[in-house]
């Protein structure tokens, strides 16, 4: 079987025991941090993934975006795609 | 890191390859028109089971099925299906068994029923691709040289290599370091060691080199529409000479 290399539209493999869930980008805040909208209503802090950031993928307001959600913390999550 | 194997462990490793490699034997037969992806799914499994192994595919990342087969435009990871092969398509059979805890995988490119020229060409290239990229394994290479090889025997017969999947590091998990990409300058990377064990695997596309992952989350697509072989082989690196290639009977 394959392992998916990574390159243009890097795409981190999801880990277990996390929610992910699709939003879209309020703010972009210092440190890699954004504010993002779920689409369940809820708005909460996410950072990028050092995958992501590895590759110079770029969050701007108004991305729509894949967040992994810890269910221990439901306020903060990881920014794990941005869709094109 | 590159976990270098000792010889207990390239022990299971080869057992486990054995029982890719006769399950492969077995499907390659199997293929034929009308027979479905899920038919030859069932039996791949039936055949790991009974030779006392795990399917090293089933699960894992949740992929649902023991084969990946790969019909046509379809690059690699296609899930089985009620598809029904028809005369002349290609078919990528991939496959992975564990024994003892360790893996060993492998696939193959076979047409069905009567084929083209055309189509048989891209098959043998593939092939030919692998057989190249296995031999630049020796000691003292270093890893490039095997992406090298595949490479430039793909290019020259005017096709394209994938990027976008690469062959790995295999062992106590199905994909580890390093990643052995298809393309590459020689000379670079690694310097490859004896008891390095290595999934080697061309992906090569008959037209553009572009893939596209379908909705399923697995099944890799050519852009262009264009056919797609892959053939692949673990290997382990000896202390003096060429690999022994473990998935070949």
């Amino acid at each position: 079987m394959g392992w998916r290399s990574l390159g243009e539209g890097v795409e981190v493999v999801p880990k277990e025991d996390v929610i992910e869930i699709q939003g879209t980008v309020n703010e972009t805040l210092p440190n890699a941090m954004f504010r993002v909208s779920l689409d369940n209503g809820h708005k909460i802090l996410a950072h990028i993934s050092g995958k992501m950031r590895m590759h110079f993928i770029r969050i701007l307001p108004g991305d729509k975006v894949t967040v992994e959600l810890s269910p221990y913390d439901l306020t903060r999550g990881r920014i794990t795609y941005r869709f094109k | 890191m590159i976990i270098l194997k000792t010889p207990e462990e390239i022990a299971l490793i080869a057992k486990a390859s054995r029982v890719v490699a006769e399950t492969l034997k077995v499907l390659q037969k199997a293929v034929r028109p009308g027979i479905t992806t899920d038919e030859l799914d069932r039996l791949a499994e039936e055949e790991i089971v009974s030779r006392g192994a795990k399917p090293a595919f089933k699960g894992y990342r949740s992929y649902p099925k023991t084969l990946c087969a790969s019909v046509n435009d379809q690059v690699v990871h296609g899930i089985p299906s009620k598809r029904v092969l028809k005369e002349g398509d290609i078919i990528g059979l991939d496959l992975g068994a564990i024994v003892g805890g360790f893996y060993g995988d492998s696939a193959v490119s076979v047409s069905v029923g009567k084929t083209t020229e055309r189509n048989a060409r891209l098959v043998q290239v593939t092939e030919e691709a692998m057989y190249l990229g296995i031999g630049q394994a020796v000691v003292g290479h270093r890893l490039s040289d095997i992406s090298h090889a595949v490479q430039r025997h793909v290019e020259a017969a005017g096709y394209s290599v994938v990027t976008e999947f690469v062959g790995h590091g295999i062992g106590r998990q199905l994909h580890e370091e390093p990643q052995v990409p298809n393309y590459g300058k020689p000379g670079q990377g690694p310097r490859l060691q004896a008891g390095m064990v290595l999934a080697i695997e061309p992906m090569v596309n008959m037209g553009g080199a572009a893939v596209k992952i379908l909705e399923d989350r697995w099944t890799a697509v050519t852009v262009d529409g264009s056919l797609s072989a892959h053939f692949e082989h673990t290997i382990v690196i000896e202390p003096s000479g060429p690999p022994r290639i473990l998935t070949q009977l």
